[in-house]
């Protein structure tokens, strides 16, 4: 017996995703046969930009690759440059660093936890998490001046000191967010509602996690424990001992479903809290920039030549910038590479024979950068009825199976 | 499975790829305060044997590709592979940044996304932003670029110099 398929594409702008993207999924009865990605609606050419800035310049043009990773993107580029260029930066630059960039994937992470659940269909948790979330971006506003995109940044160390004053704030902080693991962890972890909609849902083995070369909390919930800063730890991570989280160290087991992947969030969080912790605890003493002058700097960069890769770690997974300079106003190459690229095909295992239902929370579970969707247009080929769903419509189908699964 | 040290893995690839070497670099940095050190491997490999070299590397981890970074020099379309081995442990990894050197003209090289399918996306970028030739990759549909995109402007190679000149071109 022939079995008959439909298609429904989703996108271009589509269900929290990255960045819009068409899915053309093919479909037979309730389950997903086969999936094709089809993204570059969003393909800015920032990499083309760059060709006519000089390295000081580019800084703000990567920060501005991505809101959510506004840290991670800078931190990449000045590590390739720093690399290609051999320039050493202040043991107290790179603590700051580490503080704006666990800052930032505490924030990173609630955001995501947020939009998981209202793809579930579970609005006050909505609300709760990003409640939670505010106080991260208070302390960032307070140390950097912005709650995005920080500007602290700069190539040789960074652009602003941490204050004797502002430390007693940061520690509150820090104490906040250790009272409301307990409250996380009751709401994403234990309710038995998100474990039925995540448990077995969007699965990834570890050999596809491998093979498909998936980064981040992606790769760590199928169980690679793969982690830069476990494995070529860089500025303060160096001076800890990181270990990548895996679900196994919550749960005992590692399945490769979203429930895991909520799990490696959740902890990662409170892994940050701790990373934190110790750098203000041990925050050394001394210049913030190695050569405050930018105008020297520049000179300077403006007849180094080199290459230089720069990695960071960033809350979605690995950041890696490649950077090429041959003693010219402008650098030769500038390559960035965001997680989402390389989770992209992630996706074809996660989707495989899953319910057009759970399409919403096995996409915004790589934790795809931004989130938006319009519409779903479904099309019968036999009868050649169009069918659109708006996004309204996709996630009531998602919530009238939580609904479903409750009661 | 054995963990390399960054030297011993340099001579293992020497040893191994010979002559097909045509440059290599072993690059020491170090991080912290304790100034620990971390070591990147760059190899400029001939095209012939690129594969050969990737294939080393999968007899010992398989290797995490973070993405092909392209220049077009003028005279050459230079491909840097970002690979890195020996992930798990605290100072293990190593970067591994194979580089490999294509005729301008036709540029052409073998895909490796049989030995490895998580390339696949970074190939099909390269693949259409500087007209490289990848010899059996699946899927050689354009990426990012438009389906209706011209099949001869490569938006990345030198010549081009921007949006303007592209919209003048198809107007």
């Amino acid at each position: 017996m022939s079995v008959s398929t439909y298609k429904i594409p989703i996108g271009p702008i589509h269900p929290s995703l990255a960045e819009p993207m068409t899915f053309n999924f093919e479909i037979s009865g309730e389950r997903i046969q086969s999936v094709d990605l089809a993204p570059g609606d969003n393909h800015r050419g920032i990499e083309f930009m760059g060709r006519n800035r000089n390295v000081v310049q580019i800084i703000y043009l990567a920060e501005r690759i991505c809101g959510i990773c506004s840290a991670s993107h800078p931190f990449a580029f000045c590590r390739a440059v720093e690399n290609a260029a051999g320039i050493e930066v202040p043991p107290r630059a790179e603590y700051i660093r580490v503080i704006i960039s666990e800052l930032e994937r505490i924030h990173s992470h609630i955001l995501w936890a947020g939009i998981a659940a209202e793809e579930l269909g579970f609005n006050s948790v909505l609300y709760l998490s990003w409640k939670v979330r505010e106080e991260v971006l208070d302390l960032l506003e307070m140390l950097t001046g912005n709650r995005i995109n920080y500007g602290m940044f700069m190539i040789g160390g960074v652009r602003r000191d941490i204050l004797a004053e502002q430390v007693p704030k940061i520690r509150e902080t820090l104490q906040y967010y250790k009272d409301a693991y307990q409250t996380l962890e009751d709401v994403f972890l234990k309710d038995p509602s998100i474990a039925l909609r995540t448990k077995n849902v969007g699965i990834m083995t570890y050999e596809d996690a491998l093979h498909l070369a998936s980064v981040g909390p992606t790769a760590r919930a199928s169980g690679v424990k793969k982690d830069v800063r476990q494995d070529q730890p860089y500025s303060a991570y160096a001076d800890m001992d990181i270990k990548a989280i895996t679900p196994d160290i919550y749960s005992g087991e590692v399945n490769g479903d979203v429930y895991d992947r909520i799990i490696v969030r959740i902890l990662e969080v409170f892994q940050s809290v701790q990373i934190i912790e110790y750098c203000i605890n041990n925050l050394p003493e001394g210049e913030i920039l190695s050569e405050p002058k930018i105008v020297k700097l520049l000179g300077t960069l403006k007849k180094a030549k080199g290459e230089g890769v720069g990695r960071h770690e960033a809350p979605r997974g690995e950041v890696i910038h490649y950077i090429k300079l041959n003693e010219s106003e402008n650098p030769e190459v500038w390559k960035a590479r965001a997680p989402t690229y390389n989770n992209l095909m992630s996706w074809l295992p996660m989707l495989q024979m899953q319910e057009i239902a759970d399409i919403p929370i096995v996409i915004a579970s790589i934790d795809p950068c931004i989130g938006c969707m319009d519409r779903v247009t479904l099309v019968d080929p036999g009868s050649n009825k169009k069918q659109v769903l708006t996004r309204e419509e996709l996630v009531k189908l998602s919530i009238e199976k939580t609904r479903r699964m409750v009661r | 499975m054995e963990f390399f040290k960054a030297k011993d893995l340099l001579s293992y690839l020497q040893e191994n790829l010979k002559e097909s070497i045509l440059d290599s670099r072993l690059e020491t940095r170090t991080a912290g305060v304790k100034k620990e050190e971390f070591h990147n491997i760059w190899l400029e490999v001939k095209r012939e044997k690129f594969r050969d070299a990737v294939k080393l590397l999968m007899g010992l981890q398989y290797p995490h590709i973070a993405i092909i970074a392209g220049n077009d020099t003028g005279e050459k379309i230079e491909l840097v592979y970002l690979f890195s081995l020996f992930y798990g442990e605290k100072f293990k990894e190593i970067s591994i940044n194979l580089k490999v050197s294509l005729e301008r003209e036709k540029p052409s090289i073998e895909s490796i996304t049989d030995l490895i399918p998580g390339a696949q996306t970074t190939e099909r970028e390269i693949k259409e932003m500087f007209g490289v030739d990848f010899v059996g990759l699946p899927d050689m549909r354009n990426i990012f670029l438009p389906e209706d995109f011209p099949k001869d402007i490569f938006p990345f190679r030198k010549e081009q110099k921007g949006l303007d000149e592209l919209v003048q071109k198809e107007s």
